[in-house]
């Protein structure tokens, strides 16, 4: 904590950290990768940032009232697409819309929605998680 | 006495280890050879990386196969990771407030 050269690369790094995430997610149905391991990535650079200032700086960064809205807004559409899918009149959590053609971005149906959903919600537990352990072992 | 009791504790012990080990080897030497196709190599795989993109329009085979043809399945994944956050919450919060004795938000 504190260290100027730590925290002059940390602010640097971080930001390329989290756009090689939201690939990861946005291209989980063409590349190798998804919602799990690119919510991890996005995850390891909060966690960067919290370890290289302070567990109080990151607070701000990520809010708990945000991080707990993340977490549930990532199962809600999760289950919120299934119940679309059978207000559409097929069965739950079936793909629905249009498919597309395989290789673009915008393809595959409710895949890519799911992928940002599971990225979500991987993203707040891990950063949830990190941030109150962290919490945890300065008040000691 | 004592001893007797000890040599057919061995005698008992050798005899099951032995039943297991042959069991074990006959297993292993039923395994398919390293390269051939095993049992896990049927027909679903040949189905699964045919006709997956005409199915689902995803490129990658994994994503269609976790998102689409069992999406029900990580929607009970995710509910685990829900389940496993508020748990560690709980704990962790409770012990941080009635550690000190005072409530801090």
């Amino acid at each position: 904590m504190g260290d100027l050269v730590l925290q002059t690369v940390a602010k640097l790094i971080v930001p390329f950290i989290q756009l090689y995430g939201m690939y990861i997610v946005f291209y989980g149905h063409i590349s190798p990768g998804g919602g799990f391991a690119g919510g991890a990535i996005i995850a390891s650079s909060f966690i960067l940032y919290a370890l290289a200032y302070d567990v109080d700086a990151g607070f701000k960064r990520l809010p708990r009232l945000v991080a707990k809205w993340l977490e549930s807004l990532g199962g809600l559409i999760f289950i919120i697409v299934g119940v679309l899918g059978l207000a559409a009149g097929v069965n739950f959590l079936t793909n629905f819309l249009d498919k597309g053609t395989a290789g673009s971005l915008v393809s595959g149906g409710i895949i890519p929605l799911l992928t940002i959903a599971i990225g979500l919600k991987v993203c707040s537990t891990i950063v949830t998680l990190f941030y109150h352990l962290l919490e945890e072992g300065k008040h000691d | 006495m004592r001893l007797l009791v000890k040599s057919v504790r061995s005698v008992l012990a050798t005899a099951i280890l032995v039943c297991i080990a042959v069991l074990m080897f006959s297993m292993v030497a039923e395994m398919p050879t390293f390269g051939e196709p095993g049992p896990a190599y049927n027909e679903l795989t040949q189905y699964l990386l045919e006709n997956t993109v005409t199915d689902t329009g995803a490129q990658n085979v994994i994503s269609a196969i976790i998102l689409d043809y069992r999406a029900y399945d990580t929607l009970g994944e995710a509910s685990v990771l829900f389940a496993g956050i508020a748990a560690v919450l709980t704990v962790l919060l409770a012990h941080r407030s009635a550690g000190r004795g005072q409530k801090n938000g």
